[in-house]
């Protein structure tokens, strides 16, 4: 959902689900190396990336690796020999790629991959729930999450940019099957404007003055000028490269900001405000605050309660990671009450993780609102209008003392 | 195939003036691979880049802020060297043929890719990535440095580790007495998947060994080399005779040399003269009493075991002796 139309720049209209729409991006972003690994409901980004390819409409080196965990390995491989590079998976597929992601991450490592969420076996599930990203949270990967097929294609187009601009790995994903699988009318910019957005890769240059001296080199695998990449970092450096990347991850948020906003100047379509999107918030009393595709249809029963007189709204969370905590201290505290939408579960813990999150950001807040959890949509489960309804009467009523438990099931059967 | 002749000493001076892979690293003494190391760069007919496993060369020659490394490396995890060289060549070919750093002066992409894994990260759990990337064509030269055990982890056992070897996972035991099983036959993996050269080299055998690497950097396609690599700490064996061992591996016919090209095995250097001079096959004893691994084995009531090695050998060298011919 995007905000605004700032202007009107020749783009074609066209049908696409979301899988499709990340790989027109692929296509159009100047990727040079592609390795992915087929799984549902992924599956189509790499189909259609083959097609591209093998048709000479797209010229990038397309890798067919034998697993995922190889398919993020030679993603990393390309990046760090100058290449633009993607991969996509979903699932089981980026729980195999886990120990890569922190790898690509901390060795800052501008890989972009498309996440089409589905739930994590067992037992084996197709559909849709965030299992998988939220697994993958703590990884030191920006995380996007796309509301509907147009966001998938601008979010996987930002993201190149995104990922080489703060040196580091962007996750661009979308709901499966809800996204990746509907068709979807989708604003395809021209090749030549995306082309020239992302430009070709650029390589950072770097000074290591113990091994080349003053002078600037390439941040790259180059025989010109060596660089090691990945050594052995033992306790008495490996805390503060930790910190040091904890802290650049905090730097990316002026970086995502500025790549949305000279999107929205070539595209027309602003995300602004860029890493949580309010509506109809102004003089709300509750709102629901979640992620993704079921945030279109919170929308609606926004609408239908604001009818009936009540003071709803609505906040779709955009950038999970970093996570913006001060955004979300601003918009939240003076709220009565706010239902977070979980589509996933935390064994053993205190609520899902976008509720755990948004709780402790405002846990020091002189005021702040009752915060309740609502775990749904697991596996694919549909989330009614009745039930989103029947959120909203809650968070209505809900007393200052919050009741316990406040982490809910919705749409379970008990 | 080519017919490049090493000239050692040009080499030795080469390698002095520009020390690719410097000393100074924390490998111990006496540890076959960083002569491995030092043989592959001589060979080098392009700079190289070179990716490594995780295992004892990875951590022993990269403990930031020092690094060993005069060429660009890269080290991502246990078992996906193989992948990683795979992105790597794949990114190499798509920017040079984009001319992407044509007018950049500091940047090369005219580079062979070196992937360097221990036995663990080839035979066991780096196997996938390997065979995926020689199913695809991928041209980087694998170098295995099998030293027979997960040295980095403290002696366990691996799919290299040979038959009755102690190991801290293959510990002699009053029932069970080492290892219980025979050496994986990795060389055989590999050129099943139709690999246009594969070899198995010996430090100790200098010239051999250097012809091997460098007609693996011509061969056109992915190459695997396994090179015969003496640990002192994990098979008890005294510093000083790493070139022994590994010379004795050979004569015993324990570690033959040969190489494959097209699927055509071919015996090289001393195993081609065993195989003309039957006479000159050492036995087993000679190369497994060097290693305190092996000490049990020599204890009367284990006597079974040095024959079960010495069959095994027998065996597999025959295979050999048919496959290459003889
Ligand atoms: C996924 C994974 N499992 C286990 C390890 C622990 N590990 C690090 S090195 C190593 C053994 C390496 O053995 P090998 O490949 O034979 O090389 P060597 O150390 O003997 O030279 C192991 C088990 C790891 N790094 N990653």
């Amino acid at each position: 959902m995007c905000m605004a139309i700032l202007k009107k720049v020749e783009q074609t209209m066209m049908a696409l689900n979301g899988d499709e729409a990340v790989a027109w991006a692929v296509k159009q972003s100047n990727v040079d190396v592609v390795s992915a690994y087929p799984i549902t409901p992924q599956t189509i980004i790499v189909e259609r990336i083959s097609e591209f390819v093998n048709n000479g409409e797209m010229d990038a080196e397309f890798i067919h690796v034998e697993s995922e965990h190889s398919a993020l390995s030679a993603a990393w491989g390309a990046a760090l020999a100058g290449a633009r590079a993607f991969t996509a998976t979903a699932a089981n597929g980026l729980a195999l790629m886990w120990e890569i992601l922190y790898i690509t991450a901390s060795t800052r490592t501008p890989v972009v991959m498309a996440v089409v969420n589905r739930a994590l076996s067992a037992p084996i599930n197709i559909h849709n729930d965030h299992s998988d990203t939220m697994g993958a949270r703590d990884s030191g990967w920006i995380q996007i999450y796309s509301e509907d097929a147009q966001e998938a294609y601008d979010n996987t187009i930002m993201a190149f940019r995104i990922a080489e601009e703060s040196l580091f790995p962007v996750m661009v994903t979308l709901d499966g099957f809800t996204i990746s699988h509907t068709l979807q009318n989708v604003s395809v910019l021209p090749d030549d404007v995306v082309s020239e957005f992302v430009g070709v890769r650029r390589i950072p240059r770097i000074k290591l003055p113990r091994i080349h001296g003053d002078k600037e080199i390439p941040l790259m695998l180059n025989p010109k000028y060596p660089i090691t990449f990945g050594p052995l970092d033992l306790y008495d450096y490996y805390f503060e490269h930790k910190v040091q990347q904890n802290e650049a991850m905090k730097e990316t948020f002026p970086i995502i900001e500025r790549v949305h906003r000279e999107f929205g100047e070539i595209s027309g379509r602003s995300y602004d405000p860029v890493f949580m999107v309010p509506y109809r918030t102004e003089d709300a009393d509750v709102v629901i605050l979640g992620l993704s595709s079921t945030m279109s249809v919170v929308r609606k029963i926004v609408d239908d309660l604001r009818s009936e007189g009540k003071k709803v709204g609505a906040i779709r969370l955009r950038v999970f990671r970093p996570f913006p905590a001060d955004h979300l201290r601003k918009e939240l505290s003076e709220f009565h009450a706010v239902g977070v939408l979980d589509r996933c579960i935390s064994f053993g813990g205190e609520g899902g993780p976008l509720f755990t999150e948004v709780r402790s950001a405002l846990y020091g807040l002189p005021s702040r609102p009752i915060v309740h959890d609502y775990i749904y949509g697991l596996g694919g489960r549909d989330l009614p209008h009745s039930l989103i309804r029947k959120i909203y009467e809650e968070l209505l009523s809900a007393r200052a003392e919050p009741e316990v438990p406040v982490v809910r099931y919705v749409g379970v059967r008990e | 195939m080519s017919t490049w002749r090493p000239d050692i000493k040009e080499l030795a001076r080469k390698e002095m003036q520009t020390r690719p892979f410097e000393s100074g690293h924390r490998l111990c003494a006496g540890c076959g691979a960083p002569i491995i190391i030092r043989q592959i760069m001589m060979a080098a007919r392009k700079p190289v880049v070179f990716v490594n496993a995780t295992g004892c060369v990875e951590v022993a020659t990269s403990i930031f802020p020092y690094t060993s490394w005069n060429v660009p490396w890269a080290h991502n995890a246990f078992e996906n060297a193989a992948a990683v060289g795979s992105g790597i060549e794949a990114a190499r070919k798509k920017l040079f043929m984009a001319k992407r750093f044509e007018n950049d002066p500091d940047v090369e992409l005219d580079y062979d890719v070196v992937v360097l894994g221990g036995d663990g990260g080839t035979y066991d759990i780096g196997l996938q990535a390997i065979s995926g990337a020689f199913e695809r064509g991928d041209k980087i030269l694998y170098v295995l440095y099998d030293n027979e055990a997960y040295m980095n982890t403290g002696i366990q056992r691996s799919g290299g580790t040979p038959f009755g070897a102690r190991t801290t996972t293959t510990p002699v035991g009053s029932v069970i007495k080492g290892k219980v099983q025979f050496k994986k036959p990795i060389v055989d993996i590999m050129v099943a998947h139709r690999i246009p050269y594969a070899a198995t080299v010996s430090s100790a055998y200098w010239n051999d060994a250097l012809v091997k690497f460098r007609k693996g950097f011509e061969a056109e396609g992915p190459v695997f080399i396994h090179a015969f690599s003496t640990c002192p700490l994990g098979w008890g064996s005294e510093t000083a005779e790493t070139v022994k061992i590994m010379k004795l591996a050979v004569e015993t016919c324990v570690f033959p040399l040969y190489e494959v090209e097209n699927g055509q095995y071919k015996l090289t250097g001393p195993s081609l003269a065993i195989a003309k001079n039957p006479d000159r096959k050492k036995p087993v004893e000679e190369y497994l009493k060097l290693q305190a691994r092996f000490r049990h084995m020599f204890r009367p009531e284990n006597k079974w075991m040095l024959e079960r090695f010495q069959e095994w050998v027998d065996r597999e060298w025959e295979l050999l002796l048919k496959k290459a011919g003889f």
